[in-house]
């Protein structure tokens, strides 16, 4: 983002601020419950006396292009060029409320509220045009910002001349969005409006962002999850020159000017803990999880299953296991708080930084208004931003230190303190036909949640089952730590599962595994994505496993279709797997930023290689034995297969979300196209060489 | 112990009164507030910290000050000139090859040093040289097209 002052001075925005009350903008202290997006469009667009526009928004740029999304749809609506449009994202005194930046829904959801609010701006500001030259609204058109008189263009009045700076008093009702024939900027590739400071590294994080005397704190951490504090010896680190030791309750930190310094002295303190009670590991976790599950919510049935059952000439049952995974976002989580008279400001790498400012109000005793948070550009977030903890501890120790206070976790803290994807289990019990179709399915998912668990294919005698997820309402102790969402949360988990069993059936039936899914499908827009795909990968068609290496997977993730193809190699000896190519066709409605769409796709394909082939948190005792990248291998350059993405053309369907969707498949994806290298079911994620060595040892013919 | 170390930064001959032990990085951003340089794992297992060091590529979070003495160091701040983008800066640009950007600045500078050794990397080649280069938003592919867009345009002023 660009440096506030120059935005303010850029957008003419400083006058304006002087006379109209922040506040204003701001969701009602009354009801902090039950925020909304301000009605008021003059909350998100700031028209200067250049014709620049200032857009305010409360969501946040973790690197999923968010800003240049959100930057075409304003400059579509108003008919400015977008290189005109200036993004102000995550401040919660300049931005109008949000409830965080997550879940794929920045286009799908809050895109339409910013449309809204630029369409009618520019209702407002045509019609503020026509009194002024004295000319029907109906004869005047908008171009780059410039309101001119139909047929006579001498005539004319810019943006800029009719606000002259200033907030927009007057308001419009029912002002219609463009209709998507109308769009000029939707649909085109649109160059980045973060491209050029993070290339020269003057794109600013919160490690970035140190105001006048800050010092940077580390805090004393226990070894393990459960551990708890009997003694803490710090008189070696406070004899370090510069040293200042904070403890207050459950704060044990070490402060000094330079960040190395600081983590060099918390080595000095010397701290007894308690043993953690957890007897969990990686090993026994999904017995322990079956056992203590919250019990099941049925989310949907149709017919019976014992009906079903009863017609079946084949049943099928199997459990699919996937295993804890760290968001691991380059950027660890980090924060600058500042104490101001009595007011916080805190500059975080959160992606919510309005529920975050409830949040620290409550914390420390203040009113909503005494709390500013800021946020600047996220190195990743991916889900484990949502929850920004360091904003606290920094808070809490800069009041207590007297000056500004840094905290900036350590790999070894990311690690430990991130709230991981939960592990587990889902227990797929089904059933063929006579004519090979599926009778029956059972789909009863364990811990990971309830997002697509249900089929996309047409069965019918159904059952799906969720117990527990990530969302919370877990008992205590279920998980030996954090748990929390990871991009797509709990889709992952059950798309693994069902995409995998459908080609355990399709290979009892005998069946090309894209043929038995086209057999059980009924949606049309289903079809084409897997039609799409199906062309340009060159699928031919083989009853699996072919030992081929070919693998398939389809999902409906929030109506985003998408559907894969790969190809992998194993080796039979190591069991390494080399993906070879994918490729990946979505329907996802309207695109507003076909560049930024397939970047996104590229992204969750070569991201979703690590859940599915090489990450997992190993742990014990309550000790994370993962603690940095070494051993938490996350995909790297020498495993990037050939990518393929297409984007299927789909006027008919407003925009949805694209951070997602192609994630969904990947675990599946991948575990077909071993499945069908190597002739056995891939049971459990990640699919690493040492269980694919194991998996073709208990093949029935070796 | 605090001495002065001497080098040269993008260009400018600089003292830094610090202990040697220290580690690059937090001097750089730290001591010199040239914040382009990220900090990712804080052991060399990242490479979002990478700078040049005398024309190769290093984890500036696992060299010591003292090593650096008298030598040449250029970090992300450095590759610009008068306004004008590096090709490797340029080409990512072009190719939008970074999301977060966290990675990118270490990504960028570990491209320049093998186009400056290896003016026609292979793309074998190329994954190689970036292999120790982490990147967690999937920005693989894009960084491999920029790489070869650069490479071919010689990659190197």
């Amino acid at each position: 983002m660009i440096n506030r002052r120059d935005f303010l001075k850029a957008t003419g925005a400083v006058g304006l601020f002087v006379s109209f009350p922040l506040s204003a903008f701001q969701e009602p202290e009354k009801v902090p419950q039950r925020p909304s997006y301000p009605k008021d469009f003059n909350a998100y667009l700031k028209i200067g006396p250049d014709g620049r526009v200032g857009c305010f928004v409360g969501k946040i740029e973790m690197g999923q292009g968010t800003m240049t999304a959100l930057a075409v749809l304003a400059a579509e609506e108003l008919d400015v060029p977008l290189e005109r449009v200036d993004m102000l994202m995550g401040d919660t005194d300049l931005c109008p409320w949000d409830g965080g930046t997550w879940g794929s829904l920045s286009v799908w959801q809050f895109g339409p509220v910013l449309r809204g609010a630029a369409a009618e701006a520019r209702a407002v500001l045509v019609q503020l045009a026509s009194e002024q030259l004295g000319v029907p609204v109906a004869r005047l058109q908008v171009r780059e910002g410039l309101v001119s008189v139909a047929g006579d263009p001498a005539r004319h009045v810019s943006y800029g001349q009719l606000v002259e700076g200033r907030r927009i008093e007057r308001h419009l009702q029912d002002v219609k969005p463009k209709p998507v024939a109308q769009f000029s900027l939707v649909g085109k590739n649109a160059p980045r409006k973060d491209g050029r400071p993070k290339v020269t590294g003057a794109a600013r994080y919160a490690a970035d962002l140190l105001p006048p005397g800050t010092l940077h704190a580390c805090l004393l951490r226990p070894p393990a999850h459960g551990a708890r504090l009997l003694s803490v010896d710090v008189s070696a680190a406070e004899q370090m020159a510069g040293i200042k030791v904070i403890q207050n309750g459950d704060l044990v930190a070490v402060l000094h000017a330079r960040p190395d310094v600081a983590r060099k002295a918390l080595g000095l303190v010397r701290a007894q803990f308690q043993p953690s009670p957890s007897t969990l590991d990686d090993r026994n976790i999904f017995d322990h999880l079956l056992k203590a599950a919250p019990p099941a919510k049925e989310l949907a049935a149709r017919g019976s299953i014992p009906a079903g059952a009863a017609r079946v000439e084949q049943r099928l049952e199997a459990t699919y296991l996937n295993s804890y995974v760290a968001h691991a976002p380059l950027e660890p989580h980090t924060a600058v708080a500042q104490w101001d008279k009595g007011r916080l400001t805190v500059w975080a790498s959160t992606q919510a930084p309005f529920p975050l400012k409830g949040q620290l109000a409550q914390a420390l005793g203040l009113r909503p208004q005494e709390v500013r948070v800021i946020t600047p550009f996220l190195g990743g977030g991916f889900g484990g931003k949502g929850i920004a903890p360091q904003a606290l501890e920094a808070a809490r120790l800069a009041r207590l230190a007297g000056t500004p206070v840094q905290v900036a976790w350590s790999r070894q803290e990311e690690f430990f303190l991130d709230t991981f994807r939960p592990a587990a289990l889902v227990k797929i019990r089904s059933g063929l036909d006579k004519d090979g179709r599926i009778a029956f399915w059972e789909h009863h998912v364990y811990c990971a949640g309830e997002a697509e668990a249900e089929t996309v294919y047409d069965i019918p005698h159904q059952r799906i089952l969720a117990s527990g997820g990530w969302m919370g309402g877990n008992p205590p102790g279920l998980h030996p730590f954090g748990i929390g969402p990871w991009r797509a949360p709990a889709a992952n988990t059950n798309v693994y599962a069902r995409e995998s069993h459908m080609d355990a059936l399709a290979a009892r039936a005998h069946l090309d595994p894209l043929e038995f899914r086209l057999k059980h499908l009924k949606n049309p827009r289903m079809i084409a994505v897997l039609h799409a795909v199906e062309k340009v990968f060159g699928w031919r068609p083989r009853p699996g496993p072919s030992g081929r290496g070919f693998g398939v997977a389809c999902a409906d993730h929030r109506d985003t279709l998408v559907a894969a193809m790969a190809e992998v190699a194993v080796d039979a000896k190591t069991g390494e797997v080399q993906v070879k190519r994918v490729v990946v066709a979505q329907d996802m409605g309207v695109v507003v930023n076909p560049d930024g769409a397939r970047q996104q796709m590229e992204g969750c394909i070569t991201m979703g290689l690590g859940y599915a082939l090489s990450e997992e948190v190993r742990f014990k005792d309550g000790k994370v034995l993962d603690e940095n990248f070494d051993t938490y291998k996350i995909p790297r350059f020498s495993q990037v297969p050939e990518i393929q993405t297409i984007l299927i053309d789909n006027p008919s369907l407003p925009a949805q979300g694209g951070g997602e969707p192609a994630i969904v498949v990947m675990g599946a994806l991948l575990a077909n196209a071993i499945h069908d290298a190597v002739g056995v079911p891939m049971l459990q994620l990640p699919m690493t060489p040492e269980r694919i060595r194991k998996a073709m040892e208990a093949r029935p013919s070796a | 112990m605090a001495k002065t170390i001497t080098f040269t930064l993008n260009g400018n001959l600089v003292s830094v009164e610090a202990d040697g032990s220290r580690m690059l990085a937090y001097v750089l951003r730290s001591d010199l507030g040239l914040t382009g340089t990220k900090i990712g794992c804080g052991e060399g297992l990242c490479g979002a910290c990478t700078v040049l060091l005398d024309g190769e590529a290093v984890r500036s979070c696992s060299t010591p000050l003292e090593g650096v003495a008298g030598k040449s160091v250029l970090t992300i701040e450095g590759l610009e000139r008068d306004g004008v983008l590096h090709p490797v800066q340029e080409a990512f640009l072009s190719h939008g090859a970074y999301q977060c950007g966290f990675c990118t600045p270490g990504m960028i500078l570990s491209t320049v040093a093998l186009l400056q050794k290896t003016p026609g990397p292979d793309r074998q080649r190329v994954a190689e040289a970036l292999d120790g280069n982490l990147c967690r938003c999937g920005a693989h592919v894009r960084i491999l097209a920029a790489v070869e867009a650069a490479a071919a345009k010689g990659g190197v002023r």
